[in-house]
């Protein structure tokens, strides 16, 4: 017999994210997801805003790794709180395992919670985990094709932090290029050129932040 | 993997609903803007269904095209060739800002089991 289905294959994990998202609304806590390769910098980008905005935000961490802790070990020498889920080699964090770190935290005393996905451009762009953004992180010595290699990620993600600039007289890299592909899909993202070397940037990226939670506790 | 435990699940449910206990074939449709890489999915269902009512089914992945709406003169083109980065409009050739109305779909369509 044929049987008509029609269903999406995602379906359980949005409906856990949905769940969720209610669940953030009701604490006004801002939630980030951050997608990027591995070694992109995410953990410094985020080293570099729980040590800045410390005096500012209640922060705190969902770490997803393949298979270490050392990047939770980092975040919480900053002194937020980190949870660190270990996906035993998957390849992203889903929603289920968000509901599941949560239990670890005091809701209410959250102004800012960062995902950091597991490093992998692919994957974790499918997966809803509740956020309010996806946030793309993209470092310059990867090169400025991969907008166009990934246009799902940059499709859906509504900022792009573009990391370790201090780099750019050394690398082939053509940050106009690569901000072009980027936004052809999505084209009011807005760009950060950051480095965590030199600070270039970051006051950008963390008045974005300011905005995207005042915005949050309307 | 994730995404072929899902379809799983899906399927499972399904052929129980309608008490079926053989899975012959299953139709998957997916946009050309999701990340799913079909390859890899056939291989994930495959390994998953092993020793399973399901094993042995037809994993047929149909791909949706894009289509988009101009963000300049909202006309609605499928952009040609493969390059989803190179989207002319072919009314004013705007290149920027579009919309897109499908190729992000994910779904199980139907599936034929006894
Ligand atoms: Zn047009």
């Amino acid at each position: 017999m044929e049987i008509p289905v029609v269903r999406n294959i995602l379906e359980a994990n949005d409906k856990i994210a949905v769940n969720l998202k209610e669940l953030f609304a009701k604490h006004g806590i801002l939630v980030l997801n951050l997608i990027s390769s591995p070694g992109a910098g995410k953990t410094s980008i985020l080293e570099r805003t729980l040590t800045d905005l410390k005096d500012e935000f209640k922060m705190a961490v969902i770490e997803g790794d393949c298979q270490t802790d050392n990047d939770a070990r980092r975040v919480a020498e900053t002194g937020a709180k980190a949870v660190q889920i270990n996906t035993d080699g998957g390849c992203h964090l889903d929603s289920n395992m968000i509901t599941a770190a949560l239990a670890n935290f005091d809701m209410d005393n959250i102004d800012i919670l960062f995902i950091e996905n597991v490093g992998n451009l692919v994957c974790p762009v499918e997966f809803d985990c509740g956020e309010d953004f996806k946030i793309a992180l993209l470092s310059v010595p990867e090169g400025d094709d991969k907008p166009e290699k990934y246009p799902a990620l940059f499709e859906k993600s509504s900022a792009m932090i573009l990391n370790k600039c201090d780099l750019l007289p050394y690398v082939q890299f053509d940050v106009e290029r690569a901000k072009r592909f980027a936004t052809q899909l999505n084209k009011d993202m807005p760009v950060f050129q950051t480095s965590c070397t030199t600070s270039e940037g970051l006051d950008t990226w963390y008045e974005w932040l300011r905005t995207a939670h005042a915005a949050k506790q309307k | 993997m994730a995404i072929a435990a899902s379809l799983i699940d899906i399927v499972k449910e399904e052929m129980a609903k309608h008490n079926a206990s053989k899975l012959l074939m299953v139709r998957v449709c997916y946009g050309k803007l999701t990340n799913l890489v079909p390859e890899a999915l056939s291989f994930a269902f495959e390994v998953q269904t092993q020793q399973s009512p399901l094993e042995g089914a037809e994993l047929e992945l149909k791909e949706i095209p894009v289509t988009v709406t101009c963000g300049e003169c909202s006309t609605e083109f499928t952009p040609e060739g493969t390059d989803l980065f190179c989207m002319p409009c072919p009314s004013c050739e705007n290149l920027f800002g579009h919309t897109v109305l499908t190729g992000k779909e994910l779904y199980l369509d139907h599936l034929e089991a006894e």
